[in-house]
């Protein structure tokens, strides 16, 4: 059985699903929800790179090196948030950060 | 071709097996050994699809930047894991449910795509350069550095400005730790930085 397109689309679906599924159940735990947003965009790169090199164009693995680059930035300032936020704080449950209103 | 199915069937399983456990595992420094994990065979996908160049990318960009940069956080807060873990099982339901829909839905949609949109003729992936005149970095630098040279730079300046955002967010002054600061140096003449004094005879100067 040969393996095609459709084989790596599918494995890029299902981590994709993993990650909303992620963002679902841990609603409180910022890290874990961060993890997810990463394991989603590795999703999204593995589909363009399959598209990719599927279509024999490389635009697509150009357009996932600009991907990388934003979740590299995303991650950085989102802990840096984070480091912020739990030495006001003391604590990281964002389920009830409401404390920037007003 | 058997090899290549056992290696991307190996692959795939160990991609969404330790994609599973970082969002299902207890401990999130144990969800951040995963998370490398998944990158690794995210990686092992990407060179089996015949892109060299993105698998070391990843490598060198997510397992050896942003995940280290997870680790770091994970173990420099001081909290209490246990709580934050409240509600797993309530929403636990309700998101495999979605989660089932929404995995069903777009593997449909990608087999779809596959079998019947544009790709649907193409034969074989440029892997391992056998075809291929040059090879994948050259590919990708050839275009990269022409055509998108624009783009190139804006991703540079994003990194440039994500980089200025986190040391500003997280930089503190302690009080009491003493600091150099370079504007007073500067601004600092013989004017201000001289002073006469006539002290009288058995006297000290009181600075």
């Amino acid at each position: 059985m040969t393996i095609g397109l459709a084989h790596y689309l599918s494995v890029a679906a299902i981590l994709f699903t993993i990650g909303v599924f992620g963002i679902f159940v841990n609603r409180k735990n910022i890290i874990v929800i961060l993890m997810s947003v990463e394991l989603m965009l590795l999703a999204v790169n593995i589909n363009l790179v399959s598209f990719s090199v599927y279509l024999g164009n490389v635009t697509g693995q150009i357009f996932a090196m600009f991907v990388l680059t934003v979740a590299a930035a995303e991650a950085a300032v989102g802990l840096a948030i984070l480091v912020t936020f739990f030495r006001n704080r003391g604590d990281i449950a964002v389920d009830d950060a409401s404390m920037m209103k007003g | 071709m058997a090899l290549q199915a056992i290696a991307f069937y190996l692959m795939a399983t160990v991609t969404l097996v330790s994609g599973f456990c970082v969002v299902s595992a207890r401990n999130p420094v144990h969800s951040v050994l995963w998370l490398i994990l998944a990158f690794f065979s995210a990686a092992g996908l990407f060179v089996l699809l015949g892109a060299e160049f993105l698998a070391m990318l990843l490598v060198v960009v997510y397992v050896g930047a942003v995940a280290v940069l997870f680790l770091f956080v994970v173990m420099m807060l001081d909290v209490d894991f246990a709580a934050l873990r409240q509600g797993f099982a309530r929403y636990m339901p309700i998101g495999l449910l979605i989660s089932a829909f929404l995995a069903a839905e777009m593997v449909l949609v990608a087999t779809t795509v596959a079998t019947k949109g544009a790709a649907k003729d193409a034969v074989i992936p440029l892997a391992s350069g056998a075809g291929a005149d040059v090879s994948n970095a050259e590919a990708i630098g050839r275009v990269l550095y022409t055509d998108y040279i624009y783009f190139f730079q804006a991703s540079g300046l994003v990194l440039l400005v994500a980089m200025i955002g986190a040391i500003v967010l997280t930089l503190r002054h302690k009080p009491g730790v003493k600091r150099q600061i370079i504007m007073d140096q500067v601004l600092r003449t013989p004017k201000t930085g001289m002073k006469l004094a006539n002290p009288k005879p058995g006297e000290g100067i009181d600075a």
